[in-house]
């Protein structure tokens, strides 16, 4: 139950772009098209899960045991950047189709502010190792949830017409807002 | 001086260097911090305690203790003395039924039970809405205030739920944890100090409170 | 380009916020209030002006196949130290900053600086060029901040100018976080163009 309320809390209430405000370049660069985002989407997801795995036992058994918590914020940026590699090279050895369809997001994701954010997040709420792969899982589903929804709003969006000063940047941003309002309907589902 | 080449032994010197002096500059900064931080956390402390409680001439800090609330969980407690004797105390209490995260609350009570204030030390609530919880009820409009609420005559609860508090608008969540953060307060309080049959009720209150978040 | 040049080009031509759209995670997450729009940004441009100036002054030693790791934990560095100055100092600000303090490592803002700026040029106009940068990010941030918190509770940097009640709530949450600063880019936008 409280596993469920989690992945709720995550994917729904707590929505990692729309409430809290985490992987806004992405969200925002990568969402001109549905397939592209449900790529970055499943990638981020993928990261997000091993980096906390990754970065909550680093924490558990190397900074709190020498006592070294200052050097949370560059031991966890260092650990994503390399896993991120790691995937990267991994990959590309063992799934070649699969390194087709997220291979060019990868590199991306190092700076997506999402990953670090969580891995942060699941240390600060005191969660166990459990709960914090519950949470990473769902907030990577949510973020793919709001960027396919995005994307497909945006597929529509190129079609229509839309006042001059509006174009580009300020009409996805409202758009986004409006979404956002959107998603704050769930907010008293938990 | 020329740009280093890309060569296997250059990049791992240039990076274990940069590393090496990184960790060092962190290290030397965190012990400077250390205890600044340590006495920012105590003053915080110190003065949410001196603007719960009554007038005290004792050092609560010093007497604190540990209290059992009714449901398993224990509370810092500090007793505000005037002249050896007992006026109210801070409780430092907490609440993880939050909308996002953990809520702490430092809230004084007087000998008998009644809430004199409280100020909320950390909480991650929504700006605008649940974050509101520190002026919202202090504010003396309507039944939104909990202040001189006497906790004696039961658990306090919002009106949604039949209490007779009103939640923060549109943040019921946040009001609800409030105050449930409270009425642990109040029972770690007074289990400690055995005087009133109110545990028990307040007991009941928290389940409750906690059957309807989830 | 003189430092007075790279000064103004970062707080007008190449503002961060408005012009190049990026770090909007901090942008948009901070901005509940004027004054802790400003404070992000400041600790934004502080961290900006430390790794642009280390950058600069270690770019001969870097090799470049590792310059992403390594200027990641400069970077790291001098968050970290915010993080823990912010902590001893301003634990109020701290703690209403919270988690977007440390994610300033992933603020592309910082990075793209080193990596376009501070990498190619010395280290008195990487100093300036991080100053500028930070300036309009700071800037840009207290704009947005200050907006959302007017049309939301009717307070300018905690002045009340009209009654809450008449306020827009929504200004305050997360959508009008989105919509507000879209408004200001197009409005940003016009003025480019005139």
């Amino acid at each position: 139950m409280e596993y469920v309320l989690i992945f709720i809390a995550a994917v729904f209430v707590n929505n990692v772009v729309l409430s809290q405000f985490l992987g806004i370049c992405p969200f925002l660069g990568v969402s001109k098209k549905v397939d592209t985002a449900m790529g970055m989407g499943a990638a981020v997801t993928f990261v997000l899960a091993i980096a906390t795995i990754v970065t909550f036992l680093v924490q558990k058994y190397v900074l709190d045991v020498f006592g070294l918590g200052f050097m949370q914020t560059i031991s966890f940026i260092l650990i994503i950047a390399a896993l991120v590699q790691m995937i990267e090279i991994i990959l590309k050895k063992v799934s070649p189709a699969l390194y087709q369809a997220l291979g060019v997001f990868l590199p991306l994701i190092t700076t997506n502010c999402c990953v670090l954010g969580v891995a942060i997040l699941v240390i600060q709420k005191e969660y166990n190792l459990l709960e914090s792969v519950v949470y990473a899982v769902a907030t990577g589903i949510g973020f793919a949830l709001a960027l396919i929804i995005f994307a497909g709003i945006r597929e529509q969006l190129a079609m229509t017409r839309i006042p001059e000063g509006l174009k580009g940047t300020p009409i996805t941003l409202i758009t986004a807002g409006l979404l956002a309002m959107a998603f704050m309907g769930f907010s008293g589902i938990v | 001086m020329e740009k280093l080449k890309s060569t296997l032994p250059n990049m791992l010197l240039s990076l274990t260097g940069i590393s090496v002096i990184a960790g060092a500059i962190l290290a030397v900064v965190y012990s400077a911090t250390l205890e600044p931080i340590e006495m920012a956390k105590v003053e915080a402390v110190n003065a949410a305690i001196k603007a719960v409680t009554p007038e005290f001439d004792n050092n609560p800090s010093d007497e604190a203790y540990m209290a059992a609330t009714s449901d398993g969980d224990s509370l810092k407690i500090y007793p505000a003395k005037k002249e050896g004797e007992l006026v109210g105390a801070a409780i430092e209490t907490n609440t993880m039924k939050g909308f996002s995260g953990e809520i702490k609350i430092i809230v004084g009570f007087d000998k008998a039970g009644k809430l004199l204030n409280y100020s909320v030390m950390q909480h991650a609530e929504t700006p605008g809405l649940g974050a509101k919880m520190q002026e919202w009820f202090s504010t003396d409009k309507n039944r939104q205030s909990v202040i001189g609420r006497s906790l004696a005559e039961g658990p306090l609860a919002v009106t949604k739920d039949g209490g007779d508090v009103d939640a923060i608008t549109a943040a019921t969540i946040t009001s609800r944890a409030f105050l449930e953060a409270i009425n642990r307060a109040y029972s770690a309080y007074t289990g400690s100090d055995g005087a009133t049959g109110a545990t028990s009720k307040s007991d009941n209150a928290t389940k409750e409170g906690g059957n309807e978040n989830e | 380009m003189n430092n007075w040049k790279v000064l103004l080009n970062g707080i007008i031509t190449e503002n961060p916020t408005f012009v190049l759209l990026l770090g909007m995670c901090p942008t948009l997450a901070t901005t509940s209030s004027a004054i802790n729009g400003m404070s992000m940004g400041l600790a934004t441009a502080f961290v900006l002006i430390c790794s642009n100036m280390a950058i600069s002054a270690c770019k001969k030693i870097i090799p470049d196949m590792v310059r992403i790791p390594a200027y990641i934990v400069l970077i790291a560095t001098f968050v970290t130290v915010v993080q823990l100055l912010m902590e001893a100092y301003l634990p109020a600000l701290n703690a209403s900053l919270g988690l977007y303090v440390p994610l300033i490592v992933v603020n592309c803002i910082v990075l793209g600086r080193a990596e376009s700026f501070a990498a190619k040029n010395g280290i008195i106009a990487s100093a300036f060029d991080g100053l500028g940068i930070g300036i309009g990010f700071t800037l840009a941030l207290t704009l947005l901040g200050g907006v959302r918190e007017l049309l939301g509770t009717g307070k300018l940097f905690g002045l009340t100018l009209y009654p809450e009640q008449y306020g827009s709530l929504i200004f305050v949450l997360a959508p009008g976080a989105f919509i507000a600063l879209g408004y200001l880019i197009a409005i940003v936008n016009k003025f480019q163009k005139a």
